[in-house]
């Protein structure tokens, strides 16, 4: 085997290597290379991203050292970029490292352009002023864009990119439908060829649960009038009629039948998600529509005609307790109807809005009812609170509490500040704890060495998610 | 009292200099628990691997001045994925130590002592050295050891709580792809590893009868031919993993199978994860939960925030999804919980003891090895120790416990059915029927 696919053995065995492919031929751009910034890269290096560009003006301080891991004290007085770029260099050799020393607040008043030779920006800690015009550069440029801050113990990873469609085969739910439900003709008729009541014993516990819930769930029909059991009372009962079928304890093909029961019960169809997109207008084909909605389309007609109300089969079926012969011919029904169905996808519909219109049209009920709800109150208030505190900084020079001293005057000035942000998302009645204005105070706009490990691990996962994707 | 100098401490002093009101129950902010972070706190990492590098690294830079590593695995090439601390000139040497130097290079000021060893291999008093201790670890047994180990030192009180200055805690993390968790066990409060162990799906086995007479997966053809045919060609000869021919002989016999059987799938990558349950590992699931783990250890040491309660599972397969549960503690648990009861008259002797316990409907444990606070009553191996504690089977355990009335025994031993037998470290309560004013049921709770 080949060096470097030895080394990327345990991510090749996750996205192949089609993903692998794909990572290598992107180029990343970082603003700012403080540990949120450089552990979002050094995640990236480490998998073999194509190039790396690093973009910071500031010099390294004694205060970086103690949360930076890419630095140490010979750094001091450097470009920060600059040795940060040396350190991921040699954490792979297979990347193409470079630095620019250069603010990159000044990059995106001065050269937009710049940013157009990327793959993808990750944007780290930056005001809301610059990461709305960051924002609209890169949309425009379709160049992807991620943003990742990290605060005292908050944070946050926003994504921002086009329209983006998945279209995935083997996605994880759609693995191992078995159609128990709702049997087309051919399944049935395979079941048929079975004698659950087969006098020989290893016939008997060789025989696949998917036949024997096939044929005990049209007994059942049968007897109560074409329905499947529904009622709790009726899935029991059904359950206790598989277990009636055993002659012998170690039947593991009828234990296997008695806990897949549930699938007979669910009910046949298409789920939600795949419902919204089929209705969605684009369905609506014109000229100008792209493959993916040509796709949905033609699945939509599917769905209403040789589907029967059900999607295309995907075709895998999970292992059982069987003799060889019965399992791989039961294999062979499921892949007749899938290669029948012709299509075996699933798609997602990705679209980021512009912060600009996040900012703008806000979902005012959503974010009402987070501020309230005891689980979310807390990450909320802190989607506010981050907000709140570029704005502060915009006038007062600085971040709450982030110099040594007494901190009443902060408290309150950010206090008034998020009631304003509140104001403008429409949420003029709702309020923010004071233990939660205090505590960002108190954050004083640090960067902790295991939040930003946290931030920026997230921030290069979905980094790597979003470039298989283009 | 801004500090005039630059300090490293920079960012991490606005977190534990600063009073707040969002913080744990026993914070006292100031300079004095950032100083005494650095020269008091004691972390020890179990593993070097992909969440042990990211864990010594976020340790480091969190305040942490006193760490050790134990990890008794060396470099391979596909470690470097992930692995940062390692380069391809290091392939080959043990982590641990590897490790503990690299981090020492960069991080001035913080110390690391690498321990190139099984975890089975320390004295279990080495592990109560330590404040806490944080797991990067791959398998369920180790976890399930050194989980016994922190609830070893475990004290109830009489009423069944807790002695706060036994309390070892533990953070332990794990990853899969996109998968990980993050947990906090605080022996004796929130659930140990064992209390949840059913948390763990079943761990995959085929039945003989299913490799040998009915495959149906690629896996079953290869396993066929690494558990049942590789003995009956090359009889006496053990399997190596690590050996490419040994390796390449098990994936031709597997596609011959496959071939036989109609099954599609086999191949040699597949071969290799299926023999050497390859776990599918990469960098950034492992950053995010060492970082989780490692903040979870600063806020437990210093109280600077409220502590995760207590499981923490994460999953970026799809978008992002992180959920938090409050698991509770089982009350009868065998490994954190008061101890397992035992009533003895005090003729009793040590061997008769060991006896018992292989009988016991809760222990069953077989060829245990019994301490004392700390002194080797009996021990099973190695040979220098048994014979040097043979001496003490006949005695009675009454005399060997100090003829105290009732106190804590720990017992080593293998527990499990015939086929799936793991050792195991259990904590004993023994009462001395009849020794004064203890009557016969006293204690809350039972064996």
């Amino acid at each position: 085997m080949a060096e470097p696919k030895t080394k990327y053995d345990r991510q090749l065995r996750i996205w192949g290597e089609q993903g692998q492919s794909a990572l290598e031929k992107a180029s990343v751009c970082l603003l700012n290379c403080g540990p949120t910034g450089s552990e979002t890269l050094k995640n990236l290096v480490l998998g073999g991203i194509g190039s790396i560009t690093v973009i910071d003006g500031s010099k390294v301080e004694v205060g970086d050292l103690g949360n930076n891991f890419m630095l140490d004290e010979s750094c001091v007085g450097e470009s920060k970029a600059k040795s940060v770029c040396a350190f991921l260099q040699e954490l792979n050799d297979a990347v193409k490292a470079k630095f620019i020393e250069e603010y990159p607040e000044a990059l995106i008043e001065m050269n937009p352009p710049f940013f157009s030779q990327f793959t993808l920006v990750v944007a780290t800690q930056l005001g809301e002023e610059k990461m709305i015009k960051l924002d609209r550069i890169c949309r425009e440029a379709n160049v992807m864009l991620i943003f990742a801050r990290s605060y005292g113990l908050t944070g946050f990873v926003r994504i921002s990119v086009k329209e983006h469609t998945v279209v995935e085969s083997k996605p994880d739910h759609f693995l191992d439908d078995l159609r128990l439900n709702n049997p087309w003709p051919e399944l049935r008729k395979f079941a048929e060829t079975f004698d659950l009541n087969v006098p020989d014993p290893v016939a008997h516990k060789h025989t696949p649960y998917v036949v024997i819930l096939i044929k005990m769930s049209e007994e059942w029909t049968n007897s109560h009038g074409g329905s499947l059991p529904s009622t709790r009372e009726e899935k029991r009962e059904f359950k206790e009629l598989l277990k009636s079928k055993m002659v012998a304890i170690d039947e593991d093909n009828y234990k296997e039948a008695i806990e897949a029961s549930f699938k007979v019960f669910a009910p046949p169809g298409i789920s939600s998600d795949l419902q919204q997109i089929i209705n969605d207008s684009s369905v609506e084909l014109s000229s100008t529509s792209s493959d993916f909605w040509v796709m949905v389309a033609a699945l939509k007609e599917f769905i209403a005609t040789e589907g029967g109300g059900e999607a295309p089969l995907e075709g895998s079926i999970p292992d059982m307790t069987s003799s060889t012969e019965r399992y791989v011919n039961l294999q062979k029904i499921y892949q007749a109807k899938a290669e029948a169905d012709c299509l075996a996808i699933e798609q997602r519909v990705c679209r980021y809005r512009l912060l600009e219109d996040e900012f703008s049209n806000p979902s005012v009920p959503d974010i009402q009812k987070y501020l309230t709800d005891e689980d979310y109150s807390v990450a909320m208030g802190f989607y506010i609170l981050l907000r709140a505190v570029d704005r502060f900084a915009a006038n007062y020079n600085n971040y709450p509490g982030e110099f040594d001293g007494p901190m009443d005057e902060d408290i309150s000035r950010l206090k008034t500040t998020a009631v304003s942000v509140l104001n403008d998302l429409g949420c003029n009645g709702s309020t923010l704890t004071e233990d939660l204005i205090n505590e960002m105070c108190r954050f004083g706009a640090a960067e902790l060495h295991a939040v930003a490990a946290f931030i920026g691990g997230v921030a290069s996962q979905e980094v790597i998610k979003v470039v298989f994707l283009s | 009292m801004a500090d005039t100098a630059p300090s490293r401490s920079r960012d991490l002093d606005k977190l534990l200099l600063r009073a707040g009101n969002l913080v744990g129950p026993t914070f006292e902010p100031g300079t004095e628990l950032r100083d005494d972070l650095q020269e008091y706190a004691r972390i020890l990492v179990v593993g070097a691997g992909g969440l042990g590098c990211e864990l010594l690294k976020d340790l480091a830079l969190s305040g942490f001045k006193n760490l050790e590593v134990i990890d008794m695995d060396r470099i391979e090439v596909s470690n470097l994925n992930r692995q940062f601390l390692f380069r391809m000139e290091d392939v080959g040497k043990p982590k641990a130590e590897v490790a503990a130097k690299r981090v020492m290079e960069r991080v001035s000021g913080v110390n690391i002592v690498p321990h190139f060893c099984r975890i089975e291999d320390k004295d279990i008093s080495f592990y109560n050295d330590f404040n806490i201790i944080v797991l990067g670890l791959d398998s369920i047994e180790a976890r399930s050891y050194i989980n016994a180990v922190a609830c070893s030192f475990l004290e109830y009180e009489t009423d069944d709580k807790p002695r706060e200055e036994t309390i070892k805690p533990m953070v332990d993390g794990g990853t899969e792809g996109f998968k990980g968790h993050a947990r906090v066990i605080i022996p004796g409060v929130t659930p140990c590893f064992e209390c949840t162990i059913w948390l763990f799906p079943p761990q995959v086995k085929f039945p003989l009868c299913t490799l040998a007479e009915t495959p149906r997966t690629a896996a079953h053809c290869i396993e066929y031919a690494h558990l049942i045919k590789w003995d009956e060609v090359h009889s006496g000869k053990s399997f190596d993993p690590d050996d490419p021919e040994h390796m390449q002989w098990v994936y031709s016999e597997a596609v011959k199978r496959a071939e036989l059987f109609g099954i599609p799938g086999v191949t040699y990558s597949l071969t290799q994860g299926v023999v050497k349950n390859i776990i599918p590992a990469i960098a950034s699931t492992n950053a995010i939960i060492s970082a989780a783990c490692a903040l979870e250890t600063l806020k437990i040491a210093s109280g600077c925030s409220k502590t995760l309660s207590n499981y923490l599972t994460y999953n970026g397969v799809a978008g992002l999804h992180i959920k938090v549960t409050e698991f509770v503690k089982d009350k009868d648990c065998l490994v954190c919980g008061p101890g397992v009861l035992i009533e003895l008259d005090t003729s009793v002797t040590l061997e008769k003891f060991i006896n018992l316990l292989e009988e016991h409907p809760k222990l069953q444990l077989a060829k245990a090895s019994v301490t004392y606070r700390g002194k080797n009553l009996y021990m099973q191996a190695p040979p220098v120790l048994e014979e040097m504690t043979r001496s003490n089977l006949s005695l009675p355990l009454y005399d060997l416990m100090d003829k105290v009335a009732k106190d804590i025994l720990h017992v080593t031993g293998v527990t499990g059915q015939s086929d799936k037998k793991t050792s195991c470290l259990r904590k004993l309560r023994v009462v001395f029927r009849g020794v004064d004013g203890v009557t016969d049921m006293d204690m809350a709770g039972g064996a």
